[in-house]
């Protein structure tokens, strides 16, 4: 436990226990305790659920009241942030409570309640001021501004290259299901390019969209250039459209061959059946291509910042460079946060999709 | 079929000039670089940061590999059974985790350089290589796995000579995957101050010189692709050979 | 009436149907019945344009399918399959509503046909018309994909291995429901298979087809007693071939008056089922009864006398 929970303050670590009066961290630390004993327990799935949010509780309680108590004398500079220990046991305790919640099989419309509720407190929590005193919040502060226009940046990012690779991508993907020429040349080439590491990839469109920005006349009027959010966005709608071509056309595949014979048999043409059996048949393998895009595209779009396209890798190469922890922190935990809700509501709209199933065993 | 024929070798051809010759290349990047500066990266030689970058993937791959390997295989014994739930919420979660943020905040704990890189491309390297090393030993035939309990063979004899190398082509799929997100996030590495060939591509963002992000750029690219083409290839060999050895029987 | 005129078709080179016709009368069944790669999956495809003929024609009541583009073709001819294939993510009644809802009719028609159907095969609308397929057992699935195939009225409805995928007592209540339907719609249906037995038992006509030729078309009997070839003959089989004769004839035409002990059959039931009573019960003749009034008997002679004039 010693090294489980301590606390950094300029460099230097506090165990759990001395960040405050006991009577303000003993409550604290019996509840992560009691939590993890809960949480580990095998078999009742709802006291491993309380248990682990329990825990949780705990260590933000100790954040809370720790921050304010040890900045307290200790100059104006001084910065608190949690360590290693609290790291990982903020992952253990959210490990198990996922791994909980699985096992409690919870329907798409419970999920989407239970994400919003998590949401809720987070913001509430973050917003209430309880833990301003941390440092990734001073340096949240001291970036206000920037930090909501890198987010827009980087949801623009994400969503925008999403939406223009689902325009691209379903059309190509119907013409690929239709025809297997097609189909066996262009889904390699996708898969090549998705093969390029990221940082090439950035670095690749510069050179390509810096010289459509200075060839092409009204090209650098709209935006496009070597440097900023036009690369950046070209190179994640490039990696994004293996995932919506490729799931497109396995998609449609999906439907039973009986199925589509016997839409062709009872006289469909070939858009209806389109339309009507193997679109919405497809539809979750659809939209777990979408989910793969939408997860991969929040996490590359971080490398936008190397190539001054903007978003929260902004703030973590900015870190990065200045040995800055906090500021690192407040690029990765808003991307780690946004790629799971992301994931998250992705999954219930893939679940939702699904036709009944329910009596299938 | 052309990719197998002509532009694979002419892709190695590419990669191995670049790599070794890279002065061959000045013509062509002269237009690139900013007038007057340096057109072909000198700080360090491009073959030791490539052998760097390589082995760098290869050492977290293999690392990856076998103790993925081995979770898969005890998760898939009865005895295991109990962990399967919370290593498949383990893997769906961490794969949400994008590559760069892993290596972001592998930082924090582990500090600048080799380590950090490491550590990030180990960890996230477990977790496809983990997932289908699980769905190969739970997918196999089931007639295949009776036959072999019928005819005698100890579960160990089963594991070795039965379900690893039927399972064997799903694995490979895994550290195709694993290699190839391990390529690109070593690239992001050199941010964190480790050796390999995202160097020069920094490089090239930092200084403007487009000619080096083109140069680190081209090289990672083409080693990725060649790397992910051989793989698929092993893969293809494997399972043909598997096809044609259950159709004989 | 279905005209099937000198129809040819020719894959690459390989024949699959060489210069068949024939004639099925409105209102029958006829079983194309044939080993496998015989043409006779074809040969039905053709019929509804989902292979085009590459040569002849086929004329439903006078009017060419080459008249009309093949998808409005299609909406007026039925069409059945092996594994039924339903739509998964549509209800029994969407499943079953698919065509008339191609051809636009009125919801409440939609309606009042899915029910009716429904009761038709034997199932509760109120009970199964929103279910999912993959909530009902084979055999409900089956008869949900005969009621879809029938749901717009079609002219001619046409099943290619409809019972395959059944077990073979679903398979013998499917088949009687088939028969009642049809006699009680007066539907055309032209149906596939490689069960010689299934052939019998069903068709009005029976056709024979071989290596994409069309050796044999006549009335089942006919079939069975001057097979036209060998291949014919073997299809019938030796062994069985006396027993398939018998079960064609009721057992009404050898019915002779007299009253013996025993369990009845109905009057409905053929010569095959009273030779096996007879067998099984080692008795010379068998009981027949009407409504549970005993009507008659049946002697083991009356049988050999029907039957034994083939040797």
């Amino acid at each position: 436990m010693t090294l489980a929970a301590n606390r950094i303050v300029e460099g230097a670590g506090v165990a759990a226990w001395n960040i405050a009066p006991a009577s303000v961290t003993v409550p604290g630390i019996v509840a992560v305790l009691i939590g993890l004993t809960l949480g580990m327990s095998a078999n009742r799935t709802r006291l491993r659920l309380s248990g682990a949010v329990l825990g949780q509780a705990g260590l933000l309680w100790l954040l809370m009241q720790g921050a304010p108590a040890l900045l307290d004398g200790a100059g104006d500079y001084a910065r608190v942030s949690p360590a290693v220990g609290f790291w990982c046991l903020l992952v253990v305790l959210m490990l198990l409570m996922a791994d909980a919640l699985a096992a409690l099989r919870p329907g798409p419309l419970q999920r989407g309640a239970l994400l919003a509720v998590v949401l809720v407190v987070l913001g509430a929590v973050l917003w209430s001021g309880a833990l301003s005193d941390l440092s990734v919040l001073k340096e949240y502060a001291g970036r206000r501004d920037a930090f909501l226009s890198e987010c827009m940046r980087h949801l623009g990012l994400a969503f925008g290259s999403l939406a223009a690779a689902a325009v691209i991508g379903f059309p190509l993907g119907v013409l690929c299901h239709r025809r297997a020429q097609l189909r066996g040349a262009t889904l390699p080439v996708l898969s090549f390019l998705q093969t390029i590491p990221s940082l090439a990839m950035f670095g690749l469109m510069i050179p390509i969209l810096g010289w459509v920005g200075d060839t092409v006349p009204g090209a650098q009027a709209i935006g496009i250039a070597g440097i900023g959010f036009a690369p950046a966005f070209l190179a994640l709608v490039l990696y994004s459209l293996l995932p919506v071509v490729g799931n497109t056309v396995a998609g449609l595949a999906a439907a039973p061959a009986a199925a589509i014979e016997a839409a062709r048999g009872m006289g469909m043409t070939p858009g209806q059946r389109l339309l009507r059996v193997e679109f919405p048949l497809g539809l979750p393998i659809i939209l777990t291509g979408l989910r793969i895009v939408l997860v991969q595209n929040i996490g590359l779009a971080v490398i936008a910042g190397l190539i001054g396209g903007g978003g929260f890798g902004t703030f973590v190469f900015q870190g990065l460079n200045q040995t800055a922890t906090d500021l690192i922190l407040l690029g990765a935990l808003p991307t780690v946060a946004l790629a799971l809700a992301a994931a998250t509501v992705m999954d219930i709209l893939v679940d939702l999709a699904r036709p009944a199933r329910k009596e299938i065993s | 079929m052309s990719f197998g024929k002509l532009l694979r070798p002419a892709l190695v051809a590419l990669l191995l000039a670049l790599v070794l010759r890279p002065t061959w290349f000045i013509p062509l990047f002269r237009p690139l670089a900013p007038a007057g500066g340096p057109v072909i990266y000198e700080r360090a030689s491009l073959l030791s940061l490539s052998l760097s970058h390589l082995g760098l993937v290869a050492a977290a791959s293999a690392a990856a590999t076998v103790v993925a390997v081995t979770m898969a295989i005890l998760v898939t014994r009865p005895a295991g059974a109990a962990f399967r739930p919370l290593s498949r919420t383990i893997t769906n979660v961490g794969q949400t985790f994008p590559p760069v943020a892993v290596l972001a905040l592998a930082v924090p704990a582990l500090g600048f350089g080799a380590g950090p890189t490491l550590v990030a491309l180990f960890l996230y390297g477990l977790l496809p290589i983990f997932e289908n090393a699980i769905t190969g030993l739970t997918t196999l035939p089931v007639a295949t796995m009776e036959a072999a309990r019928g005819i005698g063979l100890s579960r160990l004899q089963i594991l070795l000579r039965v379900e690893l190398p039927l399972a064997l082509p799903v694995i490979l799929t895994g550290i195709r995957l694993s290699v190839v997100i391990a390529l690109g996030t070593a690239t992001i590495g050199s941010t964190v101050a480790a050796r390999t060939l995202g160097e020069v591509i920094i490089a090239g963002l930092l200084t403007n010189n487009t000619a080096f992000v083109l140069q680190g750029g081209l090289i990672v690219g083409l080693f990725a692709v060649l790397i992910y083409d051989a793989m698929v290839q092993l893969e293809r060999h494997l399972s043909r050979r598997m096809d044609s050895a259950s159709s004989l029987s | 009436m279905i005209e099937i005129d000198r129809i040819t078709k020719v894959y690459e080179g390989q024949i699959a149907v060489e210069n068949v016709s024939m004639t099925v009368e409105t209102g029958t069944i006829t079983v194309i019945v044939g080993t496998s790669g015989s043409g006779k999956t074809t040969l039905l495809r053709m019929i509804n344009r989902l292979e085009e003929p590459t040569s002849g024609d086929v004329r439903i009541n006078g009017d060419s399918t080459r008249s009309v583009r093949p998808h409005i073709l299609r909406r007026r001819i039925g069409y059945a399959i092996q594994g039924h294939g339903l739509f998964p993510h549509h209800t029994v009644a969407r499943n079953i509503a698919a065509v008339p809802d191609l051809l636009n009719w009125p919801r409440d028609k939609i309606r009042a046909r899915v029910d009716e159907l429904l009761a038709l095969f034997s199932m509760d609308p109120a009970q199964f018309r929103d279910r999912y397929p993959a909530e009902l057992s084979g055999g409900q699935q089956q008869r949900v994909g005969v009621a879809r195939a029938l749901a717009s009225r079609p002219d001619l409805l046409l099943m290619d291995e409809p019972f395959g995928a059944l077990d073979p007592i679903i398979r013998n209540r499917a088949q009687e429901d088939l028969r009642r339907i049809q006699q009680k719609l007066g539907s055309t249906i032209m149906l596939v298979t490689h069960d010689m037995e299934e052939a019998i038992r069903l068709g009005d006509r029976v056709a024979v087809m071989d290596g994409g030729k069309l050796v044999q078309h006549g009335p089942p009997a006919e079939i069975i007693t001057r097979p036209a070839t060998d291949f014919v003959a073997n299809m019938v089989g030796d062994v069985e071939r006396p027993l398939r004769l018998l079960s064609l004839i009721p057992v009404i035409e050898v019915m002779e008056d007299g009253r013996v002990e025993g369990a009845a059959l109905s009057t409905q039931a053929s010569l095959r089922d009273a030779l096996s009573a007879c067998l099984w019960t080692g008795r010379a003749e068998v009981p027949i009864e009407r409504d549970g009034v005993l009507v008659g008997r049946v002697t083991l002679d009356a049988i050999r006398a029907r039957i034994g004039s083939h040797a």
